[in-house]
């Protein structure tokens, strides 16, 4: 998947950015630089979003204010970025994270990647690199667990509980 | 995780020390928005704040001015000479008027204390008290507090001296009860005709310590917080001069050393230069002054995302 990305970007628009929508993808991000790296490809920039003051749903289920910090320290202005999310379900997500980096910059391309593609978008965006695509019902989570969070790695399909 | 109850902000006294720290911990996540290229998150868009200030004021209506317009709040400002209060309006009148306007939150400056309290029960509208009278000033309390956090890394276990016009600030008032709930000591100084009866009372019992003389509350203090001498507000002459009160109670290097020597220097304006403290110090490395008004944005920032955000929730 790592190598995928690094193929999204041609060579003239490198170095590219790669980030992370918190708190999944930005472990992610982390993980695809690094293997990156190993694998001989140049270190791209790479930072994190916070999306949660962009939400459209932002007030429902207040006061639980867990705001993390945007980190993109290079400008991204002009630059070909990835967006890495942990799971990509109705696209409201990823319009938000769109958001921010509009206030951060206008960067030449925006790409998106996600490792679990669960289908049942309500907005017009696609992804352009998946790890798997998964169909579901809107009554099942994905959970994506990673040994970042102290959890094995793993992709959790479960029916919630009504 | 965190948690906040109440629908206005009238004052710390009221506040838990947990949904303190909510506070504290929401604002350092909306620090980083003010040093964006681009200082705005539409949060609080299609939210109207209203800051009803009747005393004036520039750093403290600006800053919830800002903090509005970071959220994508609309913020509407009316001050004293512009109001219908001139007209004889009363404060209730014109609350009443304006919350029929639906503003989501409805700030107040007010010299009578207990007057954001008053119209809290009374509008639809969230209250936030931005100063009644010697009451309480909760933002400031919570910007100071937040500004210890910065430089000092905790606020438990700390000795604070709060020096000054004790008797007319509740900017005192305010910092005793957050101060004292977060685990600091706090040490009041001022002349006797500065003190008022029952301040040792204030705060969490036996946290706070009375002076009459500025030395005591200054030796081995962690932070030094200063006051202004609100003129405004005496009436009669309850100190013979500037002059006598700042070779008296000033605040310059020599006094400054009977503090801890990484002990920092706080003061929530406007200053009098060379009376409650002299330029060398509020200019110097020790002084957090300018900090503390940068924090102030961010504080207010989660203030109104606490209260603006509460009602729509479910």
């Amino acid at each position: 998947m790592a190598l995928e990305i690094a193929e999204l970007v041609p060579a003239d628009e490198r170095p590219f950015y790669i980030v992370g929508v918190r708190t999944g993808g930005a472990y992610l991000a982390q993980r695809i630089v690094g293997l990156l790296v190993d694998a001989g490809e140049p270190r791209p920039f790479s930072g994190a979003v916070d999306i949660t003051l962009y939400r459209d749903d932002v007030f429902r289920g207040l006061p639980k204010p867990e705001i993390g910090p945007t980190d993109l320290v290079e400008p991204i202005d002009g630059r070909t970025i990835v967006l890495v999310d942990d799971v990509l379900y109705t696209g409201r997500t990823i319009r938000a994270a769109m958001d921010v980096l509009a206030d951060y910059g206008r960067p030449s391309a925006v790409k998106l990647a996600a490792l679990v593609d669960r289908g049942r978008r309500e907005l017009p965006i696609q992804p352009d690199v998946v790890g798997v695509t998964v169909e579901t019902n809107a009554a099942q989570s994905v959970r994506v667990m990673l040994a970042e969070r102290s959890e094995p790695d793993r992709v959790v399909l479960r029916e919630r509980r009504s | 995780m965190s948690t906040f109850g109440p629908r206005h902000l009238l004052g710390i006294e009221p506040l838990t020390r947990a949904e303190i720290e909510t506070v504290l911990e929401l604002s350092g996540r909306f620090l980083e928005i003010n040093e964006r290229p681009i200082k705005k998150v539409p949060t609080l868009r299609g939210k109207t704040v209203i800051n009803l200030f009747l005393e004036p004021s520039t750093r403290t209506r600006t800053s919830f001015e800002i903090a509005a317009k970071r959220l994508s709040a609309d913020a509407v400002n009316i001050s004293g000479s512009a109001s219908s209060t001139v007209k004889g309006e009363t404060l209730l009148d014109t609350a009443r008027n304006l919350d029929a306007m639906s503003p989501d939150v409805v700030v107040v400056r007010h010299a009578q204390a207990g007057a954001a309290e008053m119209l809290a029960g009374r509008l639809r509208a969230a209250v936030v008290n931005a100063g009644d009278g010697a009451h309480e000033h909760p933002t400031q309390a919570l910007l100071d507090c937040s500004t210890i956090l910065a430089h000092k890394q905790r606020i438990a276990g700390l000795e604070v001296a709060i020096c000054g016009d004790i008797r007319h600030s509740r900017v005192a008032r305010s910092n005793i009860w957050a101060l004292t709930k977060l685990g600091a000591r706090v040490r009041l100084a001022a002349p006797r005709t500065l003190l008022a009866p029952g301040l040792a009372e204030l705060g969490v019992p036996g946290a706070v310590a009375v002076h009459d003389r500025i030395e005591p509350a200054l030796e081995g203090a962690d932070v030094v917080m200063m006051l202004r001498i609100q003129k405004e507000r005496m009436s009669g002459a309850l100190f013979p001069d500037t002059r006598e009160y700042s070779r008296t109670f000033g605040l310059n290097l020599a006094r400054l050393s009977l503090a801890k020597p990484d002990a920092i220097v706080m003061h929530p304006g406007p200053l009098n230069r060379g009376v409650e403290i002299d330029s060398a110090v509020a200019d110097g490395p020790r002084a957090v002054i300018l900090d503390q008004v940068g924090r102030g944005v961010a504080v207010r920032m989660a203030v109104l995302y606490l209260l603006a955000g509460g009602e729509t929730a479910e």
